[in-house]
């Protein structure tokens, strides 16, 4: 059953000519000590019934403050409309009281947000919380208010819609849970929906289905979308017309065609170039071919499990095998990629080899064999790998200064005066571009990427021979993500340091990695240079990787395959029992694939 | 469930045996004399020894503690110096009066706090939210007896509304039991103020009000369930706490519950009566803490015991 047919059935309005959704000259400003600043300002915008327009922008840009202004759920009462009007239809919506305002909500515009993981509330069912937006609008019955629930999650391609009505949001994965809360926002027909960067949470194959599933229901409905994005690709695909938005303000207003083939603002091109993009980098001419011993990391037959079920005598039942048999050798000087999905492993290996987990098989780092116990490697080891992390404000203690953060490093290691270490963290800091009156200052003084600087600059404060980027960029605006990605492959020509790089994002493993490996539950399932992996991808899931991530080009758009969105494997087993162990077999110049490829 | 709760109580008789022993070492090693408060102030070294031979407190601490525990293990508290009675006997007589006071005391006590907290938390940054932020504060610094002196002399002496004190009937309930839970109240109002706080601060908060819900629902329904978590798993730890109110409150109100019991053997030295409360309270302590852990996953289908 569809969604149109699951609530109003017959009732399909005739086309309306004017614009469901009309905002003229929107300004609202939050309210500080200095007076009222604006967060956007003289911001005007039309949708169209069944339409899609994209609002990109980078963080800070107000793209979210204007759909909380629509919706009526600005933050009170720091943060207000001050000027402009916003009209739904033939209501003015700036001039209702909330308890007008609060019968729309949901009704007739509804809003899906990018957290899917914490959007639903975990103490209730699925069930209720769809049931509960039909009966905050319409007096129906209790089961009549379920019946239409489990309508709507059938709507949205959920596999099981019944035993799905009775599970919290907890038991179900990231994927299913956005869906969730897509069945919630259409459950009520609205006329607007406004879409919160609804797929930036989500892995790439995943993305996949949630925008494809977005566009089915839209077609089903003729709902119109307000698609609140940071990711070109998402705009590329989704968007009939495009606002692009900085710093409060409209930047460019175009149909998506125009926008991407003919932008005519600076800051639009500037944005676009900035997109990574999958194959659009040549070959690294290859340093002159190291000696076999020059590998700074070897890895075979690591195998990583969780104990989490344990029994009565603390045995454990049930083991989460979260790398299992992965083998790879890091060469001198070279960026070697993870990628693969949330949970297939990669940030355990990055974890294992810098003995944070203990491990079995061998993990050596520059010929010194790690002993597997997770605990209390040796210094001299752990002065050889280092990390930067995906978060660089949760990886910087907020009290210390910037120069003692980059010193500290060498202060654990003992190495040098306080004055040596102060003039190291100095010439670190110029190294990553920033100033050397900066070292005084806190962490929180400076912008994300900054941030991310600053964690390089600690990172190579002991001249590691491998350092290990977890996501490092992850959390970056597109411009800023560049600029860091610049800086790194920088850093490598001149010190020769190799990275371990582990994302997610194929097109920034496409931009910087030399070799890449694909994880799947664990396993390595295929590895090798960029060329083969990117242009010649032998394994299924590569493929599928790589089909999913969303082309920043709107002529690339194209037609998708229908897939239920069911559960996820899971790397969960018995003790005793484990996956079928993976082979990899060469299929010509290093180019490993796992299976039969 | 069944072997979470065989495990837990089996743990729990571990703790209670660890109390036994440091009660015991506590009263040892105090400088009161029982046998003086038994044989009274005009008795003959003699008669003195002859006492302290009959209870055994000439022997040696292991002594003493090994029969005591072996003693314990077969439910036998041992006997009153003074009343010449079974302990547990004692205990189980007026057991029911402080089971009562409790449960009570308890439900003033959240109700009270789980309100102001709430009502503050709405009220965040205004008057009424420093109004029941200051009101805690005397709640929670304010001394036991001037609570109930305070309460009994307003509500039973002077506008005679209530007893001034005994049991039996619903009234006599009454003062004591809110007098434990204005005690008890500020504790829990101001960390259901900060888990509201948080709570309603929560991407789900936001989902249910563009879902089109009410405020009441929408603090009922969504934000209340989430912000009492952390309340529920402080109810276990508080009776501890609340144990000590009780002996006070009894004593003010002449309540004859085990606190009553307490207080006067405490006076007068009487280990094994001294001793059985404790162990009571321990117990109680320990299975109130079971109790929380267990209604924990009612509120939070993510928690799970094992």
């Amino acid at each position: 059953m569809t969604l149109a047919e699951a609530n109003q059935p017959g009732a399909v309005p005739a086309p309306d000519p004017g614009p469901v959704l009309s905002v003229e000259g929107l300004t609202v400003s939050v309210r500080t000590e200095a007076g009222l600043q604006p967060l956007v300002q003289d911001l005007s915008l039309t949708l169209k019934r069944g339409e899609t327009l994209a609002i990109a922008g980078e963080s800070g840009s107000g793209k979210s403050i204007t759909s909380l202004a629509i919706m009526g759920l600005l933050p009170p009462p720091a943060v207000r409309v001050t000027a402009g009007r916003i009209r739904l239809g033939a209501t003015e919506l700036t001039a209702l009281t909330e308890s007008e305002m609060r019968s729309l909500r949901g009704d007739r515009i509804a809003m899906i947000f990018q957290e899917p993981m914490t959007s639903l509330n975990p103490v209730l069912t699925v069930g209720s919380q769809i049931a509960e937006a039909i009966r905050a609008h319409q007096h129906v019955s209790r089961g009549e208010a379920r019946s239409r629930a489990l309508a709507a999650l059938a709507s949205v391609r959920l596999s099981q819609p019944e035993r799905r009505m009775a599970q919290y949001p907890h038991e179900l994965s990231g994927g299913m849970r956005q869906r969730v809360m897509i069945a919630m926002a259409l459950a009520m027909r609205p006329e607007v929906l406004i879409a919160d960067e609804p797929t930036t949470a989500l892995d790439v194959t995943v993305q996949r289905e949630v925008l494809d599933l977005l566009r089915d229901l839209q077609r089903e409905l003729g709902t119109a979308i307000i698609l609140i994005t940071h990711d070109m690709g998402v705009v590329a695909e989704m968007a009939d017309r495009v606002i692009v938005m900085k710093s409060g303000r409209k930047v460019e207003e175009a149909a998506v065609g125009s926008l991407f083939h003919a932008p005519a603002e600076p800051y639009t091109r500037e944005l676009l170039a900035a997109v990574p993009r999958i194959g659009d980098r040549p070959d690294r001419t290859l340093r002159p071919d190291a000696p076999a011993d020059a590998t700074v990391a070897e890895l075979s037959d690591v195998v990583v499990r969780f104990p989490i079920k344990t029994g009565w005598l603390g045995r454990a039942a049930l083991n989460v095998h979260a790398v299992e048999h992965v083998g790879f050798d890091i060469r001198k000087g070279e960026t070697f990629a993870l990628v693969g999905e949330s949970g297939c492993g990669k940030s355990t290996i990055a974890r294992a080899m810098v003995g944070l987990v203990a491990h079995s098989g061998r993990i050596a780092i520059g010929g010194q064999v790690l002993t597997g116990q997770g605990r209390g490697e040796a210094r001299s080891l752990r002065r050889r790998v280092q990390m930067v992390f995906q978060d660089p404000m949760a990886a910087l203690d907020p009290r210390m200064r910037v120069g003692e953060l980059i010193a500290e490093p060498l202060l654990i290691h003992g190495i040098g005066s306080a004055s040596d270490r102060r003039a190291r963290a100095a010439d670190l800091m110029l190294r990553v571009g920033l100033s050397q009156d900066q070292l005084d200052r806190y962490p929180h003084e400076f912008s994300g990427g900054q941030r991310q600087r600053i964690c390089i600059a600690r990172a190579l404060a002991l001249k590691p021979d491998l350092i290990i980027a977890d996501e490092s960029v992850s959390a970056l605006d597109v411009s800023v993500q560049a600029r860091v990605l610049g800086l790194l492959k920088e850093l490598q020509e001149e010190m020769g340091v190799a990275y371990l790089f582990i994302s997610h994002d194929m097109a920034v493993v496409d931009n910087i990695s030399d070799r890449v490996a694909v994880m799947y539950l664990g396993q390595i399932v295929e590895m090798g240079t960029r060329a083969q992996i990117f242009t010649n991808p032998r394994h299924a899931y590569t493929r599928r990787l790589l089909d999913a991530v969303p082309v920043p080009d709107p002529s690339h758009r194209r037609q998708h395959r229908e897939r239920p969105g069911g559960e996820v494997p899971s790397p969960v087993y018995r003790t005793g029992e484990g996956p079928g162990r993976l082979t990899l077999r060469d299929v010509g110049e290093g180019h490993l694939v796992a299976g039969a490829g | 469930m069944a072997g979470y709760i065989l495990r837990r109580l089996v743990q729990s008789a571990l703790i209670l045996v660890g109390i036994s022993f440091v009660t015991f070492v506590l009263l040892y090693v105090l400088p009161a004399d029982p046998v003086r408060q038994i044989a009274g102030r005009s008795a003959t070294a003699e008669t003195v020894e002859n006492i302290r031979r009959q209870l055994g407190l000439d022997q040696p601490f292991v002594v003493q503690y090994g029969r005591y525990l072996a003693a314990l293990l077969q439910g036998d508290m041992g006997r009153s110096y003074l009343q010449k009675t079974e302990v547990t006997e004692l205990i189980l007589s007026r057991l029911p009066a402080t089971l009562q006071l409790m449960s009570a005391g308890i439900v003033a006590e959240l109700v009270l706090g789980l309100s102001m907290g709430v009502a503050a938390a709405l009220m965040r940054g205004r008057a009424g939210d420093q109004l029941l932020m200051m009101a805690s504060f005397v709640t929670v610094s304010a001394p036991q007896f001037v609570v109930s002196l305070l309460l009994l002399y307003v509500f039973a002496v002077k506008l005679g509304w209530f007893p001034i004190g005994g049991y039996g009937t619903a009234a006599h309930l009454v003062l004591p039991a809110v007098t434990l839970g204005i005690l008890g109240s500020g504790w829990y109002s101001r960390m259901m103020r900060s888990s509201m706080i948080e709570v309603l601060r929560a991407d789900y908060i936001r989902t249910a009000r563009a879902k089109g819900l009410s405020g009441l629902r929408v603090v009922l329904g969504h934000a209340l369930p989430n912000a009492i978590l952390p309340v529920v798993a402080m109810i276990g730890i508080d009776i501890g706490i609340f144990m000590g109110g009780i002996v006070v409150v009894e004593s003010v109100f002449g309540w004859p519950g085990i606190g009553q019991l307490a207080w006067q053997a405490i006076q007068r030295v009487d280990i094994p009566i001294i001793m059985g409360v404790t162990l009571v309270s321990a117990l109680a302590i320990v299975i109130g803490n079971l109790l929380a852990d267990l209604v924990a996953p009612l509120i939070d289908p993510r928690i799970r015991l094992r």
